[in-house]
């Protein structure tokens, strides 16, 4: 693959560093070479054409880009590409499976958790970075775990409402 | 957006950290959890020509409390491990209450402490706490280590007195020399906002009495402030209501607020006021309660 910024700014120079990094992207092993400028979100959505993931602010406010790094969400427009080199990285993409929607992904069709859609998926990862912690949250800490990830259809009861839905669902499957 | 362009190193030791700022004379900046760095990169107000990672380097993410009752934080221990420390919720007051508070949930699973200090934002949360706490950072550089006390650190917006070839490795806290209590609060217009203001309480009690005592204020100044003749108002005396009235009015009176879109000068001085008083008056409730 080549490298993104590159495409962008058509004549780097001859010495434009590039890092071959090795990233676990929805299980698979995705290889990819890297400027270093190169942010996580840009090799997620152009380079791995995995477009699930959604820049909304560019500025860290929005959540919109969150993925599970490693399990944990963060904000993949605030991180660089490099940087997950040898780590795990889970999107909107590596939630369903071929034929079943995960629960999350049920709950909010369900709850109707979503108008636009355009923060659903960021929404969806930071309720699973919650839901793997806590399978039996409160309503208050849900919203306190989607409390960095912005609506702007602000449809945030139906959201939290999804999921609760999901936990619910999730509870109910797991052999304990 | 995306950064211009840099080069990228990602050590695995200390030494060769040290060593790549060494060589980079000045124009290279450290990379620890990039939850400020990486905004500013984007939005190119930093163009540094490289940055060296520090997140490969192992035995930096330590949350640690000595025998002797002193704190240390790891330049890599993140936010979310402060707010989830057990330590913290039974020994450290006043950071328990702000940990919960800097940015979003997403941002303290990358955000450090350290990488917060160095950053030296008036708004930053816990240069406040760290302040109010008389606490200290570790400088590593070609030298050696020193010690620089927080009030020194910050020497002005965005600006610390870090070497260009130092890292800061970790922060301290002092063991309290009494019973601890404090608290930190803060307005913020939504969750992940700068603040409007915000409080740092941090006492030591003994026999009662307040044996020493730290207040720092967040977003009202152009940096950090040490209100320290506030802080001086309540040592060597019991908290009552009028040592709490005069400390929030000095604490008040140490605020130097601007006029924006998130309030008048006055009102934030006013908040500024009422949060010193808020903190320390819940401290004398639940004292008066365990009694």
């Amino acid at each position: 693959m080549s490298t993104l910024y590159e495409e962008i700014r058509p004549d780097p120079g001859p010495d434009v560093p590039v890092r071959r990094v090795t990233i676990t992207v929805n299980g698979q092993k995705r290889v990819a070479d890297v400027e270093p400028r190169l942010l996580l979100a840009h090799l997620i959505r152009q380079g791995l054409r995995l477009t699930g993931t959604h820049t909304g602010c560019d500025t860290s406010n929005c959540g919109a880009c969150t993925v599970l790094f490693d399990g944990k969400a963060i904000k993949s427009c605030t991180m660089l590409a490099v940087q997950a080199d040898g780590h795990e990285v889970t999107t909107v993409e590596g939630l369903a499976t071929a034929s079943e929607l995960h629960p999350i992904q049920e709950g909010f069709k369900d709850e109707h958790g979503l108008q636009c859609g355009f923060c659903t998926p960021g929404m969806m990862l930071a309720a699973k970075a919650l839901l793997d912690e806590n399978p039996d949250p409160t309503e208050d800490e849900v919203r306190w775990a989607l409390s960095g990830n912005l609506c702007r259809c602000t449809g945030y009861q139906n959201i939290v409402k999804s999921v609760l839905w999901a936990a619910e669902k999730l509870r109910s499957q797991s052999p304990s | 957006m995306y950064p211009s362009r840099f080069r990228y190193e990602a050590p695995s030791s200390l030494d060769d950290a040290i060593d790549l700022l060494h060589r980079g004379g000045g124009e290279a900046k450290v990379l620890a959890g990039g939850q400020s760095l990486v905004p500013l990169l984007k939005l190119r107000f930093a163009a540094p020509e490289s940055l060296v990672d520090i997140n490969n380097i192992p035995g930096l993410g330590f949350l640690r409390e000595e025998a002797d009752g002193s704190l240390r934080v790891g330049a890599l221990c993140r936010h979310a491990e402060l707010e989830r420390s057990p330590i913290l919720r039974a020994r450290q007051p006043t950071m328990a209450a702000a940990a919960p508070l800097i940015a979003d949930p997403i941002v303290r699973n990358r955000g450090t402490l350290v990488g917060s200090l160095c950053h030296a934002d008036p708004q930053g949360d816990w240069a406040s706490v760290v302040t109010a706490l008389g606490g200290w950072v570790v400088a590593a550089g070609p030298g050696g280590r020193r010690p620089i006390a927080v009030a020194d650190f910050v020497s002005g917006p965005f600006q610390n007195v870090l070497a260009y070839d130092e890292i800061a490795v970790e922060a301290v806290i002092p063991a309290p020399k009494g019973k601890a209590a404090g608290g930190y609060l803060k307005l913020e217009r939504r969750v992940g906002d700068f603040a409007t203001a915000g409080v740092a309480v941090a006492i030591e009690t003994s026999a009662d009495l307040v044996v020493r005592a730290g207040i720092a204020l967040t977003g009202v100044g152009g940096s950090t402030i040490d209100a320290t003749e506030a802080g001086r108002a309540l040592v060597g005396s019991a908290l009552s209501r009028d040592t709490i009235a005069a400390a929030a009015d000095l604490a008040a009176q140490a605020a130097r607020p601007r006029t924006d879109h998130r309030g008048s000068a006055e009102y934030k001085r006013q908040v500024v006021r009422t949060f010193v008083e808020r903190i320390l008056t819940r401290i004398t409730e639940s004292a008066e309660r365990a009694a």
